[in-house]
């Protein structure tokens, strides 16, 4: 058995009420956090009590419960921007999840700033949301992607990056691969884009959940992330930039609370944040997020990643010994994050899905929203484990004997 | 865990019936399930209003690839006309295991095939 030495797994493991559940009779053992985690009490209870004690519409009401839930909601901004080292809670700019993030940057930044000619580069591991926003962009006004290539262990080959980037318009790139687990070097990647004159776009949706992010000292321009991937509820992600760029950049959605005044045939726009956040926002989900960032920082983002580093050394050395077992992303714990990938001869992943969920263990299998990478392992499909604060180097024993069990059944 | 993947289906998947090509097939078509992967390609031959021979190619999971393999075995002989709107529901009988709604594209990509393989579209009938 492996313990983290900082993280105290069972006393996080009550803080979440899912974990209690059975299913199919057997205590739940969640391996897809990946995909989006579990929420603790607070945070559930934060939103709980905005809409039982103070719910109402945030930024204009006068009325003493509106105040309060303008504050909440503007001290999670506070509070997220703090997480992440922001300068300031005007680059913090609240969507509904990364790919919205995304597309804002799509939709403002890329229309005014990408033209005919101009290339973007992008790299095989691409989650579809920093993907198919730019497919899109490209072929709006005729731009063209270019791409990264990864080795064998799931690394970027990064050899002739400053020769790639010449040129380059913009470089979008996730932190860590949501399949292979790789965490990208994206600070020494984002001070070679800079030199040659490329601004940079973060995918951080699978980083800041896991280890800590500080967006100055990565020198990064935008940066995207989603709060329901980090305890917090579905709803509500992040778009984080540097204020010049946010201040140079037209509104993307126009309406309600993204304006300072508005005539008939024209408008001014509101300041940061708010020229980016047209109609109600997402409230209670912006409470959440905010309340899912003080329980993180609690437990403290060092001893979340390194919590994770010993699951994923533990989980590769036992998934390893599984014979025929094919195991995707870096080898080395360092470069590895919360998620394994694999392969089995004879048994395609939505069948081993299928057969372990009947012992209570949940992972997923499929693409896992990237397409081009199954292409370029050549595989259609993976079973991806991915871990979090509670999981515990049990469950890993126990998907590996889910695992021994299905291969029993296809034998 | 034993239980759920019937005998049956584990030995049409290891063991598909009329697995393989028809080169001089009437009609071939191809059938994917991009979500999962899975992708099929159904060869056949036509005598006489019936279908006279049937091979399939494919790969996927378990129950995609044992639902085609049965499926083979249920149209074999059977009148084209008759096929047009062959129903899910046997299929699924066939199967004889509760298919969770994550999997039913997978269950059904045979069938679904089928139809575009006759109708030329695959409207499927509604249940």
């Amino acid at each position: 058995m492996i313990e983290a030495k900082t993280l105290n797994v069972e006393k996080v493991r009550d803080d979440f009420p899912i974990l209690a559940r059975r299913i199919h009779g057997r205590p739940l053992v969640y391996l897809d956090s990946a995909a989006t985690s579990q929420k603790p009490a607070v945070v559930i209870d934060a939103m709980d009590d905005y809409y039982r004690r103070y719910n109402a519409n945030p930024h204009r009401g006068v009325y003493a419960i509106s105040e309060e839930a303008t504050a909440a909601y503007e001290s999670a901004r506070q509070r997220v921007a703090t997480f992440i080292n922001a300068a300031s809670p005007k680059e913090v700019i609240f969507t509904r999840n990364t790919t919205e993030a995304i597309n804002l940057v799509r939709y403002s930044w890329g229309r005014a700033n990408v033209h005919a000619g101009d290339r973007i580069l992008l790299t095989e591991m691409e989650h579809h949301s920093n993907l198919v926003p730019w497919q899109l962009l490209a072929r709006e006004v005729g731009a063209t992607l270019e791409f990264l290539c990864i080795d064998d262990q799931g690394l970027l080959q990064l050899d002739d990056l400053a020769r790639k980037l010449e040129g380059i318009r913009l470089l979008a790139i996730t932190h860590q691969s949501n399949t292979l687990g790789t965490i990208n070097p994206i600070k020494a990647i984002v001070e070679t884009a800079h030199r040659a004159g490329a601004l940079v776009l973060i995918d951080g949706a699978q980083a800041v959940p896991h280890m800590p992010v500080d967006v100055r000292d990565l020198g990064v321009d935008f940066y995207a992330f989603s709060g329901h991937k980090m305890c917090g509820p579905t709803g509500i992600g992040v778009l984080w930039a540097r204020r010049a760029l946010l201040e140079a950049m037209p509104p993307f959605l126009g309406g309600g609370d993204m304006i300072k005044r508005v005539k008939l045939n024209d408008a001014s726009w509101n300041d940061l944040p708010w020229k980016f956040e047209a109609g109600t926002p997402s409230v209670a989900e912006g409470i959440g997020l905010g309340a899912a960032v003080d329980y993180l920082s609690g437990l403290g983002m060092e001893a979340v990643r390194a919590h994770e580093r010993t699951l994923v050394d533990y989980a590769m050395e036992r998934l390893q010994d599984i014979p025929g077992i094919t195991l995707y992303g870096p080898r080395d714990p360092e470069l590895h994050g919360g998620a394994v990938s694999f392969t089995l001869p004879n048994i395609h992943p939505h069948d081993l899905a299928t057969l372990v969920d009947r012992e209570g263990i949940a992972v997923r299998a499929g693409h896992h929203c990237t397409q081009p990478l199954m292409d370029r392992l050549g595989v259609s499909a993976t079973t991806r484990a991915s871990f979090y604060i509670y999981n515990r180097a049990d469950e890993v024993d126990q998907l590996v004997n889910g695992i021994q069990k299905a291969q029993k059944v296809f034998a | 865990m034993d239980d759920l993947y019937r005998e049956q289906i584990l030995e049409h998947y290891k063991n598909p019936h009329h697995f393989g090509e028809i080169t001089d097939a009437d009609i071939t078509q191809e059938g994917d399930n991009p979500l999962c992967g899975d992708v099929i390609t159904l060869y056949l031959k036509l005598d006489d209003g019936r279908v006279g021979d049937v091979r399939f190619r494919g790969r996927g999971c378990a129950i995609s690839q044992a639902s085609a393999s049965m499926l083979t075995d249920m149209i074999v002989g059977k009148p084209v006309r008759e096929l047009k709107s062959f129903p899910t529901r046997e299929l699924l009988d066939e199967l004889g295991i509760p298919i969770s709604p994550a999997r039913m594209k997978c269950a059904t990509l045979s069938v679904n095939t089928l139809r575009v393989a006759l109708n030329g579209d695959s409207h499927e009938e509604e249940d």
